[in-house]
């Protein structure tokens, strides 16, 4: 396999990754006891971590069913992590057979896990690339195979953004990909905010101190910040949203409280 | 499926639905509330059927608790909620009304069998994920392994590839990895380079600065230096280098090891030397040439006290005619054998030879004792031209004059000590040659006024600084201004007025006579014109004539008769209006040839008169054959005459003279009249003319003219 431009230099598995720990929040088991150790340590300061991250695969649940409802059938989902439970592809390919999904992740053992997971899934693929370089992403030969971008794309970038920071121009590799998609594409998007986190932002600041210590800050945008990212597409209803609120199948008083942080939202493209 | 009130289906339903408000909560799945029950509501099945089974089997147990981990309820508090559930509502709601006590032990089984049918699945779950991540993390690791494997298959082939020497050393030195860049550089195999120290290879060349900034590096001090660096390779050549080392340091920035980049510059530095000495050297002796010379004469006369300089000046004497004769090829040959043997006469350190061109050269000595050292080294010189030098089968006998000017440094610039050296290698020269001479500024200063003289006549004449003075010819008989002699003067922008002995040996020497010649004759010419002019109809006394002086060179010279000519006929004047002197020393031995031209002359109607008469070997039979009209008496008959009574054997000397110019036809002038004693005399013994102080200094033409008219008159 040739060695992306981007793959580090080494796998360092005694370095705490973002997307172990997130499996960690859901209750799996692919992760190592450090990315247990920094996930235990952040949620010291927010115990109700794990119920975002449940709250952010509720919502892409619904969200991918709502664009298969629509009549999409390409997935592009940037910032992948670890599969778990309620796959893209498995939402996707339940709602609608033979849809596509290609998963993107710039993490090595994110990456080379999900091929191991999708081997025998000939409509689903992975790439190994960095949101910060669109065009790697779009020029990929998944993309090639998988997605025909003269049609319509639900495009998830589900809890990755917030792991962009300004310096490296977010906004611009959003809008980057928005130029590559057809009419009708769909952008899913959740990401992490001091709104909504039922805590003061002093102790919620203890979490995203943590995920700055393990080198993978963790960059929370207000509300207006978030909204940018969906220049250039028109809101589909209920807009922008606490993540349970969007489009929600049950009441959502039952919703932890924490379920509530950060935002959600879906825009299609003119 | 319908379920009746209160009908076993609904209880089992109410049931599902309790057990999934226990559980939702504690669940990570992504499933809705009412999704998470219906997927609950088979398994309170399988439990309620295991209950009112007839024969009981606790699978049942084992099987749900599996089913909890598959919906991703991984977290042991999913199961305590569960067994609590079970344990509370399973008989209340499934149990029916067979035997409590039978249902609420089978109860009791189901739940221990849960508890590990829930415990193997979420070990096996969790073995298998552990397992995948560990397999994805040793797929990612061995990509990114491969994928440095191939980087540094890169790096390797750029370091072994590389066209720049490439070494890599400890910080004690120890050479740890080199390309074969560097091995081709150095001449040397792997082991053999590897074996040495960074600090083994000073070489004499090295910059001072050299080992102080690799101290400075392996210390940590400093980053990187460039240099440029020699170093000795194992057959004892010179390697020469532009050297860049770097520092490099660990993750955490300790100092680990320096790296070197080096570019063979050996090659470039060859060229640039033999340009540098092709610009410096002589390319026919190879000694060092004028521009390398005074580079070092600078530096020499640039030193600190103490320090004196010794400088020989040679010329080889009569280079010229062995040119003329031999040929330049010839010429060239005993050139180089010169130099070979100027170069072994100055061997010690300190001293060199050098040649300025021609067959010039100079030997230096510089150090505290030139004095001495300056001497020895001329005579040296001196030594090894004596023995012949053979040329093209001929013993050439080479002899030279040296000029040494020796001195303490810091006194005087390159070029005065190089003029000096120069004004005495002349004098030696003119002493007769074969000799040295030592500067000595009297000497020097006269020299240096003579070669002020000779380069500043050619200006001269441009300048118009020359100016004629005339001096009057009277006639003895009659005491008549017969005409005048045009005498050249020289205003000279420094030295003032300069007579003729001044300048024109010095404008014989260099040719410039014969132009200033013809511009005198012009004057001369047109002033005695003017006095025609002014003349008028005075003609009692006949034409005044001008005389000038001819110099054997321009006697020699191809355009006498022609410019003569021309410049007579230009000013309108008749040619014996006009009378050239010449002296007897230039026309002793003359043959026909020469005599020539002067035939012409006289042909024409130029008189022609015999200067300074009587001060050399007067061939007096030769007079016959000379077209001269005149003899003019040397100064040295008339100033006996000045003494009273006059010398008798003079007064018959100069009666003999006279008589015999006078059989021959010929008129005597005499010069040096001072008294009017000596002019009675003279006019006695018979003389014709006369010039000199008695009558009136050389003066303005104005002078002659109011003279001529007193005469007129008078």
């Amino acid at each position: 396999m040739e060695r992306p431009a981007w793959a580090p230099r080494s796998i360092d598995i005694s370095v705490p990754s973002v997307s172990r720990m997130y499996d960690y929040y859901l209750g799996g088991s692919h992760n190592f006891e450090v990315d247990r150790e920094a996930a235990r340590r952040a949620m010291e300061f927010m115990p109700g971590l794990p119920k975002i991250m449940q709250a952010n695969r509720a919502f892409m649940r619904r969200a991918v069913r709502y664009a298969a409802s629509q009549g999409v059938t390409q997935f592009l989902d940037i910032g992948s992590g670890i599969p778990t439970f309620g796959n893209v592809h498995e939402v996707a390919q339940a709602a609608r057979p033979g849809a596509r999904v290609v998963y993107v992740d710039h993490d090595p053992v994110a990456v080379a896990h999900s091929q191991a997971v999708l081997e025998a899934n000939d409509d689903a693929g992975v790439v190994a690339a960095d949101l910060r370089k669109p065009q790697e992403i779009l020029r990929s030969p998944e993309v090639e195979r998988l997605i025909d971008l003269n049609q319509p794309v639900a495009l998830l970038l589900v809890a990755i953004l917030h792991f962009v920071e300004d310096e490296d121009d977010p906004y611009g590799a959003v809008a980057e990909l928005r130029e590559a998609l057809a009419p009708g594409s769909l952008l899913v998007l959740t990401h992490a905010s001091y709104e909504g986190i039922p805590l003061p932002p002093e102790r919620a600041g203890g979490a995203v101190d943590v995920y700055e210590g393990i080198r993978n800050p963790l960059i929370m945008r207000s509300r207006e910040e978030i909204a940018r990212f969906f220049e250039g597409y028109d809101m589909v209803e209920p807009g922008l949203v606490a993540m349970p609120r969007w489009r929600p199948d049950t009441a959502t008083e039952d919703e932890d409280p924490y379920a509530f942080s950060g935002f959600a939202g879906v825009g299609r493209t003119a | 499926m319908t379920a009746e009130p209160d009908g076993p289906e609904d209880r089992l339903r109410r049931f599902a639905t309790i057990w999934s408000r226990a559980v939702f909560p504690v669940t990570s799945t992504s499933s809705t509330r009412t999704e998470f029950e219906a997927h609950l509501l088979p398994l309170a099945r399988r439990l309620s059927e295991a209950l009112l089974a007839r024969a009981f089997d606790s699978d049942a147990g084992r099987a749900v608790g599996a089913a909890l981990v598959d919906a991703h309820c991984t977290d042991p508090e999913a199961l305590s909620r569960t067994l609590d559930c079970v344990d509370a509502y399973l008989v209340l709601y499934c149990g029916g009304d067979g035997d409590q006590e039978d249902l609420r032990a089978r109860c009791a089984r189901l739940q221990h069998a849960m508890a590990a049918g829930f415990a193997r699945a979420l070990r096996e779950r969790t073995l298998a994920e552990q397992e995948a991540i560990a397999q994805a993390a040793l797929k990612a690791q061995g990509v990114v392994a491969q994928a440095l494997h191939a980087s540094e298959a890169r790096f390797r082939a750029v370091f072994e590839g590389a066209a720049i020497g490439i070494g890599m050393a400890d910080l004690d030195g120890n050479i740890l990895q080199v390309n074969g860049a560097l091995l081709r550089m150095f001449g040397v195999s792997d082991q053999t380079l590897r074996s040495r120290n960074v600090r083994e290879w000073t070489h004499p060349d090295d910059a001072p600065q050299t080992w102080r900034l690799y101290d400075e590096l392996v210390r940590g001090d400093r980053e990187h230096y460039h240099l440029e660096k020699a170093f000795y390779r194992p057959d004892g050549t010179v390697l020469w280098t532009n050297l860049t080392v770097s520092l490099l340091r660990d993750a955490d920035g300790e100092p680990q090891y320096q790296l070197a980049l080096m570019e063979d510059t050996t090659e470039r530095r060859l060229l640039n030397l033999r340009l540098r000495y092709e610009a410096t050297h002589d390319a026919l002796t190879g000694l060092p040439n004028r521009t390398f010379f005074f580079e070092r004469l600078e530096k020499a006369l640039g030193a600190g006290e103490g320090q004196r300089f010794g400088l020989c000046y040679l010329d080889l004497d009569g280079f010229k005619t062995i040119n003329d004769s031999l040929g330049h090829a010839a010429g060239d040959r005993l050139l180089v054998e010169v130099a070979d043997r100027l170069q072994s006469c100055a061997t010690a350190p300190g001293e060199m030879v050098a040649r300025l061109g021609g067959d010039e050269f100079v030997a230096l000595t510089t150090g505290p004792d030139t004095a001495g050292d300056v001497d020895e080294l001329a005579g040296r010189i001196m030594n090894a031209l004596l023995a012949p030098i053979s040329v093209d089968g001929r013993e050439l006998t080479v002899r030279g004059s040296i000029g040494i000017v020796e001195g303490p440094a810091g006194e005087r610039s390159p070029a005065e000590v190089l003029r000096s050296a120069d004004i005495t290698m002349y004098r030696a020269k003119s002493a007769g040659g074969n000799r040295f001479e030592l500067a000595d500024p009297e000497a020097d200063a006269r020299a240096i006024t003579r070669h002020g003289l000779t380069t500043a006549l050619p200006t001269a004449l441009e300048r118009g600084e020359f100016f004629i003075e005339y001096q009057p010819l009277v006639h003895l008989g009659d005491g008549s201004v017969r005409g005048a002699e045009a005498l050249v003067r020289w205003l000279h922008p420094q030295h003032g007025v300069l007579g003729p002995d001044r300048f024109i040996p010095l404008a014989e020497h260099t040719g410039l006579i014969v132009p200033l010649g013809r511009w005198v004759l012009e004057q001369s010419v047109r002033q005695a014109r003017e006095w025609r002019e002014l003349q008028g109809g005075a003609e009692a006394v006949g034409p005044l004539r001008i005389n000038v002086n001819l110099s054997p060179c321009q006697l020699t010279h191809p355009g006498l008769v022609q410019d003569t000519v021309d410049i007579l006929e230009r000013a309108g004047v008749e040619p014996d209006a006009l009378c050239l002197e010449v002296t007897e020393s230039a026309l002793i031995g003359a043959d026909d040839d020469l005599l020539k031209p002067l035939r012409r002359l006289a042909e024409m109607g130029v008189d022609i008169a015999l200067d300074d008469f009587g001060t050399g070997y007067s061939n007096l039979a030769n007079l016959r054959r000379l077209p001269v009209s005149i003899l003019k008496l040397d100064r040295s008959f008339t100033q006996s005459m000045q003494q009273f009574p006059a010398d008798p054997v003079d007064l018959k000397i100069v009666e003999g003279i006279v008589s015999l110019a006078h059989s021959l036809d010929l008129a005597v002038t005499v010069e040096g009249v001072e008294t009017g004693a000596q002019a009675d005399q003279l006019r006695i013994l018979g003389c014709d003319t006369a010039q000199g102080w008695y009558y009136a200094r050389p003066g303005p033409p104005e002078r002659l003219h109011e003279l001529a008219l007193v005469d007129a008159t008078g």
